[in-house]
C-alpha cells in the first residue's frame, strides 16, 4: 500500500513493530518522518530498539508490521564500528561503495579525494586503517558514505565508541557536514547532550518494546556554535530530554 | 562552507606499526637454535665416540657431509630430492586448489557444507598406510600415486582453514557489502577471499609441511619410475648404509624446514602488511 509521500519527506514510518522469531517486541507503533534538512536523533536505554529502528529504514530487516516508506535511493549509513576493509588503505576504503556500483575508476578517485578532504583526512590517502585512531577511522568511513552523495544518512551510535573529546570534535564536523550538504540524518545515541547538540528534533524511546514516548524540538540554528553547549537553555533542553528518557525507561 | 577540520593534517603524526623485529632483533631470533645446532654437533661425535664398535649407528658429521660430495651417492641423493621434491609440490598445489574451491563452495551453498564437510573430516581421519594398498592398485606405483598421497594429506588443512577464514568475515563488513546490493561474485572477490587469505596462508603453510611427508611416504610404497628421496632413504636403511642414510634423511628434513618457510614469507608478503602473520 504505497503511501503518498511530499516531496520533502525522506524517511517515513507509519505504526511500525518488529517482532522478532523469538518473539521478543522490540519496536511498536513507531510513527517517524524525517524530512530534507532535519536532522533528528533517536535516544533511548540500551537495548529499546533503537538499532533496529535504523536497520529496518535501511532495509537491513524488514518490520514484521507497518508501512516504512524511504524517498531516495541515496542512504548514507554508518555503523557502530568504521567497519574499514583492513587490507585496504584510506583511498581504497573510501573508494570501495562506488567501486561496487561500478563507477569508473577516474570518477571515483576524484569523488574519494573530495570526501577525504571533507573529514580532513588528506595526506593520510595511503596509510591502513590499523596505523589510524579511532577517530581517524570514523573520519574514514564518513569519507566512504559519503562518496555516495546520500540524501539521508543514517548513523548507528557512530561516535559511542570514541573519547569525549573526539566525539564533540567529530559532532562540530558532523554538523559541518549537515549545512554544507544538506542530507537529512537519523542518527542513533545514547548521550542526551550528543543528541542535543547535533539535531533539530530529538526523540526519545521507551525501553523494550521500544516507543516513542516523547518528541523535542531543538530551537538552536545550524551552523552551531560549540558554546552552546554551555548555554542555560541548552542545558534545560538536556534536562528535559534526560527527565523524558528516566520516565520512559 | 567547508567543513574541513584542523586536526592531524601532518601524515608524520602516525607512525605505521612495526611487526617484525629487525636488524640485530632477527639476528636474535637466529641465535640460539644455531647455538643448539652446535652442540648438538658437538654431542653427536661424542655419542659416536662413546658407541665405541658399535658407531655406525650414529655417524660422524663429517662422514655424513662427505657423502653429498660423493660422486656414487651425492648426485644419486639430490636428484632423488628432486623427484620427491616435483612430487610434493605439484601435489601441494593441487591440494590447494581443491581445498580453496571445496570451501568456496562449501561458504556458498549451506548445504554443500552440510552435505560434504563431514567427509573431509572423515578424509582427515583414514590412516594413509592402511589405503596405500589401494591407491597404488587404482592409480599404478609412479608418479601419479605418489602425488595422490600428497593430496590426501595436505588437503584437509587447506579446506578448513579456507572454510574458517571464509566465516570468519565480519558481519559489519558483510552488512556493508549487502546495503550496497553487492553480487555474490562481488562479496566473495572482495570481501571473503581478501579476509581468508591469513587463513589460507596458515593452511597452506601446515599443508606444505604434510605434502613433503606425503611424497616420502608414496616413495616407499610405490617405487616405480624415478626413485624419491623416500625410495632411497629405504633402500640405505635396509643395507645399514649409515652415513648414506643420514645424508638423505638430512635433506628431506632441510626440504621440509625450506617449504615451512617459504609459505612463511608468502603469507608475509601477501597480507603482513596487515595482518601479523605467524
Amino acid at each position: 500500500m504505497p503511501t503518498a509521500v511530499a516531496t520533502d519527506t525522506l524517511l517515513d514510518f507509519s505504526d511500525v513493530q518488529m517482532t522478532f522469531p523469538d518473539g521478543t517486541v522490540a519496536l511498536s507503533g513507531i510513527d517517524l518522518t524525517v524530512k530534507r534538512g532535519e536532522f533528528v536523533t533517536v535516544v533511548g536505554p540500551s537495548g529499546c530498539g533503537k538499532s533496529t529502528l535504523l536497520r529496518i529504514a535501511s532495509g537491513l530487516e524488514t518490520a514484521s508490521h507497518g508501512t516504512v516508506d524511504l524517498a531516495t535511493d541515496r542512504i548514507g549509513y554508518v555503523f557502530q564500528d568504521a567497519t574499514l576493509l583492513p587490507w585496504r588503505d584510506v583511498q581504497a576504503n573510501v573508494e570501495l561503495l562506488a567501486e561496487l556500483h561500478g563507477t569508473p575508476r577516474a570518477d571515483r578517485r576524484a569523488k574519494a579525494k573530495e570526501a577525504i578532504d571533507l573529514v580532513g583526512l588528506t595526506g593520510f590517502e595511503k596509510h591502513l586503517p590499523r596505523a589510524l585512531s579511532g577517530g581517524m577511522r570514523m573520519r574514514t568511513s564518513l569519507a566512504r558514505s559519503l562518496t555516495l552523495d546520500p540524501e539521508i544518512f543514517l548513523f548507528d551510535e557512530p561516535f559511542g565508541a570514541l573519547d569525549e573529546i573526539t566525539r564533540e570534535r567529530l559532532n562540530d564536523e558532523l554538523l559541518k557536514l549537515f549545512v554544507a550538504k544538506q542530507f537529512a540524518g537519523l542518527f542513533i545515541t545514547h548521550s542526551v547532550s550528543e543528541a542535543v547538540y547535533l539535531s533539530t528534533r530529538v526523540i526519545v524511546m521507551s525501553g523494550r518494546p521500544g516507543r516513542i514516548v516523547d518528541t523535542f524540538d531543538v530551537p538552536f540554528d545550524t551552523p552551531r556554535d560549540p558554546e552552546i553547549r554551555f548555554t542555560g537553555e541548552f542545558a534545560r533542553l538536556v534536562g528535559k530530554v534526560s527527565h523524558a528518557l528516566r520516565e520512559g525507561a | 562552507m567547508s567543513a574541513e577540520i584542523s586536526e592531524g593534517t601532518a601524515p608524520a603524526l602516525v607512525a605505521p606499526r612495526r611487526s617484525r623485529p629487525r636488524g640485530r632483533g632477527r639476528l636474535g631470533l637466529w641465535l640460539p637454535p644455531i647455538a643448539l645446532l652446535l652442540i648438538i654437533v658437538g654431542g653427536t661425535y661424542l655419542v659416536n665416540f662413546l658407541l665405541g664398535t658399535r658407531n655406525f649407528l650414529l655417524p660422524q658429521p663429517h662422514v655424513v657431509a662427505q657423502v653429498y660430495i660423493d660422486p656414487k651417492n651425492g648426485p644419486a641423493i639430490f636428484e632423488a630430492l628432486l623427484h620427491s621434491a616435483e612430487v610434493a609440490l605439484v601435489g601441494l598445489a593441487i591440494a590447494i586448489a581443491i581445498g580453496v574451491l571445496w570451501a568456496i563452495a562449501m561458504n556458498s551453498a549451506k548445504w554443500v557444507e552440510r552435505t560434504t564437510f563431514p567427509y573431509a573430516v572423515i578424509l582427515q581421519s583414514i590412516p594413509i598406510l592402511a589405503i596405500m594398498p589401494l591407491i597404488g592398485f587404482w592409480f599404478g606405483y609412479n608418479f601419479a600415486a605418489r602425488t595422490i598421497v600428497c593430496v590426501l594429506i595436505a588437503l584437509f588443512p587447506m579446506v578448513s582453514n579456507t572454510l574458517f577464514g571464509l566465516q570468519s568475515v565480519d558481519r559489519g563488513h558483510r552488512e556493508l557489502f549487502k546495503l550496497q546490493g553487492a553480487s555474490w561474485w562481488t562479496i566473495l572477490t572482495k570481501l571473503e577471499l581478501p579476509a581468508a587469505l591469513p587463513a589460507i596462508f596458515a593452511g597452506a603453510r601446515i599443508s606444505a609441511g604434510l605434502s613433503v611427508v606425503g611424497a616420502i611416504v608414496g616413495d616407499f610404497f610405490f617405487q616405480r619410475g624415478t626413485p624419491g628421496i623416500g625410495a632411497l632413504i629405504s633402500k640405505f636403511g635396509a643395507r645399514l648404509q649409515s652415513p648414506e642414510l643420514f645424508a638423505s634423511i638430512l635433506v628431506a628434513s632441510l626440504f621440509g624446514v625450506l617449504i615451512f618457510l617459504l609459505f612463511g614469507w608468502l603469507g608475509r608478503r601477501a597480507v603482513g602488511k596487515w595482518y601479523d602473520f605467524g
